[in-house]
């Protein structure tokens, strides 16, 4: 990787992060609703306090001037105040985020557990019930939708059983002083193994919720990629060599294999960041997700724009990661 | 058939694999007998679909799903490879039988350097390795430097740290040679070794084959469908046709006097530089699919010499000291 390359890759982004700024500030201008009457709400007020309401947010002036505003300020780091919570919109994002991010990164973890091996069992045992019976799993796994298969979990495993909890991230009991702000390591570097079975009770429906898609399409990425890379003529030649059935089954064939599956899990991790939303909402998740849908509602401008770009930086940059995860993998191939 | 000696390395008879399909099934290799003695060199002719890789894929037990082995007795230095664990036979690839393939570039793995892959054939069969972690690295590391030496890799240690794909495509070809002879093997069987090269790079390729062979005093497998090759590196031929060998013998014999027809159309059709001018024979018509073959000659569509007493099963004939031919008419006792 060479740091031309690099530059260029970071240069790249200017134009997706101004074009992207257009299309929320667009969008959002043209939403129906006015915050300031929603700020209102049942209330009496006099035309002076909204007015003056109005101006305080800025909100008095004509469209296009507010988006030069907003994007000068934007291109030296400041997002403008939450309206509803009279902050810098970086500090309220910056709160929420760690929770999303470890939402994700357990869900990450979950989908690559299960899809990579039995993305591996399918394509070894082809044509076999397990693979049956993967590919009917996978199949429901992109197909059903985030917020049924959440609601049904809660159902069995938080409402019948009783094992987990409901809501939220942690229970009142083991709250604990943050270090890094992600609860699975915090409760373990202050010593509380109890705090951290009950942040992992927490976490585990939503993640298995958010994971499920990106579970099944690796499952079938990994399967399909594992039975096409079988074929191959190395494969016959390692066989050939006498090696063990593991060695040319690991490292002669799921190397390659896997080339396709990292890429595109990078790539579905930006969709794990982005699309959590419902997932947070579904099990009262403190996260950017669920910041957003409520930003949404109350038509906090600053904050839904500032999220939205979030996200779509950190889709182009997974991208970039995929593309360098790509070259570490496959040697034939020099960005 | 029993005339297994102490001389004999390899000796398969009756070999019969076939592969389900959906139209039926095929029968890729239909009762092959081959010997193939210690130190010397066999060549197999034949085209696409004769059954020839087949018949040696056998042989390494390296035929896969929907293929499999119906028939027969393989059996080397003795022991009936067919009646192995797989354990057993892994043991036995690659340490004893090795195997090259037609393509070097798809044949070594793209994601592993030049010296891994070397490296864990030694792993796996070298039991004279040293004990210890180091030691034994280094003996590998040795050892693999010496095989690239060997085969005509110059900077043989630096280049152990390259992929595949850094190599010049006759280079990669030496690089799976060396990788197919790193364990020293009694038998080697290389499926067209030269097919994917430029000419030059051909004979660079097959003389180097040769002087290890000499060197190293193993058998060797030729498949091929160049008879020219076969003329100038083997000591005998064996012609294979829809899954049988229709012809067997002493290399110079075989070619210089052909007994089977088919043998005869395939001389006829490789072009001479010396005889310009003249036509090139190609043989007409085309290989019978091999599903259900009806009680005949195999060659029987495409033969200019056949008659009534072909539509019948054919068996090998002795045609001379050390020869057979699968063609009815050299025994004229048998012709009704």
């Amino acid at each position: 990787m060479s740091l031309a390359r690099l530059i260029e890759r970071l240069l790249q982004l200017v134009p997706v992060l101004l074009g992207v700024s257009v299309i929320v500030f667009v969008m959002i201008t043209l939403t129906p609703g006015d915050p300031v009457e929603i700020m209102i709400g049942d209330q009496v007020v006099t035309p002076e306090l909204e007015a003056a309401m109005r101006h305080d947010l800025g909100l008095d002036r004509p469209v296009h001037e507010r988006f030069f505003v907003f994007l000068g300020n934007a291109v030296q780091g400041d997002f403008g105040e939450s309206f509803y919570h009279r902050r810098p919109v970086i500090d309220v994002i910056a709160e929420r985020l760690p929770a999303t991010i470890e939402l994700s990164l357990v869900a990450l973890l979950i989908a690559l557990a299960t899809a990579i091996p039995l993305g591996v069992l399918a394509a070894i045992k082809r044509n076999s019930v397990l693979d049956r019976l993967a590919t009917v799993g996978s199949l429901l796994g992109v197909s059903l939708p985030g917020f049924w298969f959440g609601i049904l979990l809660l159902m069995l495993f938080a409402v019948h059983l009783q094992l987990l909890p409901v809501s939220g991230r942690i229970g009142f009991s083991s709250e604990i002083e943050p270090i890094t702000h992600f609860l699975l390591i915090d409760t373990l570097l202050r010593g509380r193994p109890d705090a951290f079975l009950d942040a992992l009770s927490h976490i585990v429906l939503p993640a298995i919720t958010l994971g499920l898609p990106m579970t099944a399409i690796l499952m079938r990425v990994t399967r399909t990629s594992m039975l096409e890379v079988m074929r191959q003529d190395y494969v016959t030649f390692a066989e050939a060599k006498g090696l063990a059935r593991h060695r040319v089954l690991f490292r002669h064939a799921l190397k390659n294999a896997l080339i396709p599956t990292v890429s595109v899990a990078a790539i579905e991790t930006g969709s794990l960041l982005g699309g959590n939303m419902i997932v947070e909402t579904v099990f009262g998740w403190p996260g950017l997700g669920r910041l957003v849908v409520e930003s949404i509602f109350v038509r906090n401008y600053p904050l839904v724009q500032a999220a939205v770009l979030f996200y779509a930086v950190t889709y182009v940059m997974l991208n970039f990661v995929a593309d360098i995860l790509y070259t570490v993998l496959n040697p034939r191939v020099k960005l | 058939m029993n005339m297994q000696n102490d001389d004999t390395l390899l000796q398969v008879q009756g070999l019969r694999t076939v592969f389900e399909t959906r139209a039926g099934t095929v029968c890729a290799v239909d009762g092959v007998d081959v010997a193939v003695r210690r130190g010397e060199c066999l060549g197999v002719v034949g085209e696409s679909g004769s059954g020839k890789s087949v018949t040696f894929g056998s042989v390494m037990g390296l035929v896969r799903r929907p293929g499999r082995i119906d028939a027969g007795r393989i059996l080397f230095e003795g022991r009936d490879l067919r009646a192995l664990t797989p354990r057993q036979m892994r043991a036995i690839r690659g340490r004893d039988i090795a195997m090259t393939m037609q393509d070097a570039l798809t044949a070594l793995n793209p994601a592993l350097t030049v010296g891994e892959q070397l490296a864990e054939v030694l792993e796996a069969h070298d039991e004279e390795l040293p004990r210890g972690r180091a030691a034994r690295r280094r003996a590998i590391r040795d050892r693999a430097v010496e095989m690239l030496g060997l085969v005509g890799i110059p900077s043989p240690g630096t280049r152990l740290r390259q992929y595949p794909h850094e190599f010049s495509g006759g280079m990669r070809q030496r690089i799976m040679i060396a990788i197919a002879l790193a364990s020293k093997p009694k038998l080697l069987i290389a499926d067209e070794p030269t097919t994917a090269l430029d000419v030059t790079i051909q004979a660079q390729v097959l003389e180097l084959i040769s002087d290890i062979r000499a060197e190293l005093g193993m058998s060797v497998v030729l498949i091929t469908h160049d008879l020219g090759v076969v003329a100038e590196h083997c000591d005998r031929v064996m012609v294979m046709y829809a899954g049988q060998v229709v012809e067997q013998g002493p290399t110079a014999e075989v070619i210089g006097q052909p007994k089977h027809p088919y043998t005869k159309g395939l001389l006829g059709s490789i072009p001479r530089l010396a005889l310009r001018g003249e036509k090139i024979h190609p043989i007409e018509g085309q290989v019978p699919e091999l599903i259900d073959l009806p009680a005949q000659c195999r060659f029987y569509s495409r033969c200019r010499e056949r008659g009534v007493e072909c539509l019948q099963s054919i068996a090998m004939q002795d045609a001379g000291p050390g020869r057979q031919a699968r063609c009815i008419r050299l025994n004229p006792e048998t012709v009704s």
